[in-house]
């Protein structure tokens, strides 16, 4: 299970990367979007797949699961929340200021 | 447990929050800001104190010991550069009074300068790795925010070059953090560095390092540079001298902290990596140094070379080459933030940022120019100045150890750092004046208040060194020696 999320997050990084290396401003957001999700779904298998039942006190288990990748990824979900709804709003007065929304464009503004 | 630990962090963000809610009362928001400001200075100068009486501090959130809970721990290194970050912040704000605007302090520019202290403050003193990524991000997402903020057509496209590389590395951070804990099921630093010892360094987990080298140096500007220079050239100058002062401090502080703490079995692959980059980045940002014309241009790539030089100590890695690495480095902060303010200032006077476009600015505002001229000393590393004795140090641990081509790109670096600086200050400030007494712009004093204070203190620092050394050789001493951080965070219960 681990091997297969593991070639499954070796994807989402693949296709990110060709998102983030396209001229389309969005694009390149989406690609930071996929890319947020491999390092979560990483952290999760890192962590170790359905190893035992959840880690409280009452449950009489032979092993329990860790719990502290789900309260990282929890934290890094949050966080990437943010920064993607930050980087389209960023995108979007880009765009109404400049104009455009390719990269190629964007570059060499030299003065105001 | 210190409950003392959190302040830091705390009052800095407190402040923000608080400062959200008074939007509109202006005033208020800058007595408040500065009281804030002088709060936290106090605060960690008290606790840098008592380090050097009861050893490195530690603070448990919610009373779950190490390894199991997150945890703030003090040692002098962090104490250090978290004063000096709390000084610099408090005389940054000063000349935003005057000089940031009104559209700015009603678009909550205080609360986000509070909330980016907040993020670099929790980041030194955090004993966690993953807390340590939560800090970056708060310090990041506000200054995504500062940097834009303004909304002029050059910010936002250098913004989106920001934000994108900056996302990039969390990311990358989030994976060598995944990669740690799946090899050795631990976050906390100091158990880190005990479950390492214990299994050994083998090629993976330095394979994971590298990864972390790469996250800190696009964070650092470690030969990893190139967004620096134009994303640092185009907010106000406040804004700039805040980044150019506090934001690649932190990455290498966490450079110096993994490096030295956690991954230092093999000095041969990691530390030569990072001289070898480190060289590559003094050679980089002298000729981005001289290259450019634009004022701003050049000051951004003189942070870059300073990256260099800094973490040329930490590639030397002898107790003396990091003396000179914090001395350094406390002085770059205060010096750094000058630089920005004068050249900012001389944007202002001019309304030019070109330096053959200025010229003679002495004749109009000579405390400027003397300023300006302290302020390159100082870089160059003129003996009653800061620079001087991080140099020295810097340059001792290179000799003793053998590592003369650091050595010699240390030392060109500074005559390149003092050659940039003095174009600067030959064209834009000797030779015929471009400006009639008639429309001199009047320099106001709460610009060149902050200036002068920075200057002063880069002179006491030179001159009052002694005063430093203990906390700074304590500071060394610790990073030299991982086990006295590791005794102080686990005391036994390993």
């Amino acid at each position: 299970m681990e091997t297969l999320i593991t070639i499954l997050v070796g994807f989402l990084v693949m296709i990110a990367v060709y998102l983030l290396l396209s001229r389309n401003l969005i694009r390149v957001i989406l690609g930071t979007a996929v890319l947020s999700h491999a390092a979560h779904l990483l952290l999760m298998t890192m962590g170790g797949l359905k190893k035992g039942s959840a880690p409280l006190l009452g449950e009489d288990a032979e092993s329990y699961t860790d719990a502290l990748p789900q309260a990282l990824i929890l934290t890094a979900i949050v966080i990437s929340f943010a920064v993607t709804a930050f980087l389209l709003v960023l995108a979007y007065r880009t765009y109404k200021k400049t104009g455009t929304d390719n990269l190629q464009q964007l570059r060499g503004f030299e003065d105001e | 447990m210190n409950n003392i630990l959190v302040m830091p962090m705390i009052i800095p963000l407190l402040t923000g929050i608080i400062l959200v809610f008074l939007r509109h009362y202006i005033k208020t928001q800058r007595v408040l800001g500065i009281l804030s400001s002088i709060a936290t200075v106090v605060v960690s100068v008290l606790i840098l104190h008592q380090i050097q009486q009861e050893g490195i501090l530690r603070l448990d959130f919610g009373g779950w010991l190490p390894p199991y809970g997150i945890l703030f721990v003090a040692d002098s290194f962090s104490m250090l550069l978290v004063v000096t970050t709390s000084i610099v912040t408090g005389i940054l704000l000063i000349y935003a009074f005057s000089s940031i605007g009104k559209q700015y302090e009603h678009m909550f520019f205080y609360p986000f300068v509070f909330f980016l202290v907040a993020g670099v403050n929790g980041s030194f003193l955090t004993g966690d790795l993953f807390n340590l990524f939560v800090c970056f991000e708060v310090m990041l997402l506000s200054s995504y925010v500062l940097i834009t903020m303004g909304g002029r057509k050059i910010q936002l496209i250098e913004s989106i070059k920001y934000v994108t590389i900056n996302v990039l590395s969390s990311w990358f951070f989030l994976m060598g953090i995944a990669y740690l804990y799946g090899t050795v099921g631990t976050l906390n630093m100091a158990h880190l560095s005990v479950r390492i010892a214990e299994v050994g360094q083998g090629p993976l987990l330095t394979v994971i390092s590298l990864i972390f080298l790469i996250v800190f140096s696009l964070k650092a500007g470690l030969l990893l540079y190139f967004w620096l220079p134009g994303s640092y050239s185009a907010p106000p100058t406040v804004i700039a001298a805040l980044f150019g002062a506090l934001l690649t401090k932190v990455g290498i502080y966490a450079m110096f902290r993994v490096f030295t703490l956690i991954f230092y079995h093999e000095p041969v692959i990691t530390h030569t990596a990072i001289g070898v980059m480190a060289i590559l980045t003094m050679i980089g940002g002298s000729v981005g140094a001289l290259a450019y014309n634009d004022i701003r241009k050049i000051v951004s790539y003189n942070v870059v070379i300073a990256v260099g030089f800094i973490l040329a100590g930490l590639a030397i890695s002898t107790e003396v080459a990091f003396q000179g690495a914090i001395y350094y480095l406390i002085h770059d902060m205060i010096v750094k933030a000058l630089l920005f303010l004068l050249v900012g200032t001389m944007i202002y006077l001019t309304g030019k940022a070109k330096i053959e476009e200025m010229s003679g600015l002495i004749r109009n505002y000579p405390t400027l120019g003397w300023l300006f001229f302290i302020t390159m000393l100082s870089l160059a590393g003129i003996p009653p100045l800061s620079g001087f004795i991080g140099k020295v140090f810097i340059g001792q641990g290179a000799i003793e150890s053998g590592s003369f081509i650091l050595l010699i790109a240390a030392f060109l670096s500074g005559i390149f750092v003092l050659y940039s600086l003095l174009r600067i200050f030959m064209n834009c400030f000797w030779g015929e004046t471009i400006i009639n007494e008639d429309d001199d712009v009047p320099l106001k004093k709460g610009m060149l208040v902050p200036c002068i204070l920075f200057a002063i203190m880069t002179i006491a620092i030179g001159i009052g060194v002694e005063g430093l050394a203990p906390y700074v050789t304590d500071a060394a001493r610790t990073l030299m020696n991982p086990e006295i951080y590791i005794d102080a965070v686990l005391q036994g219960n390993r």
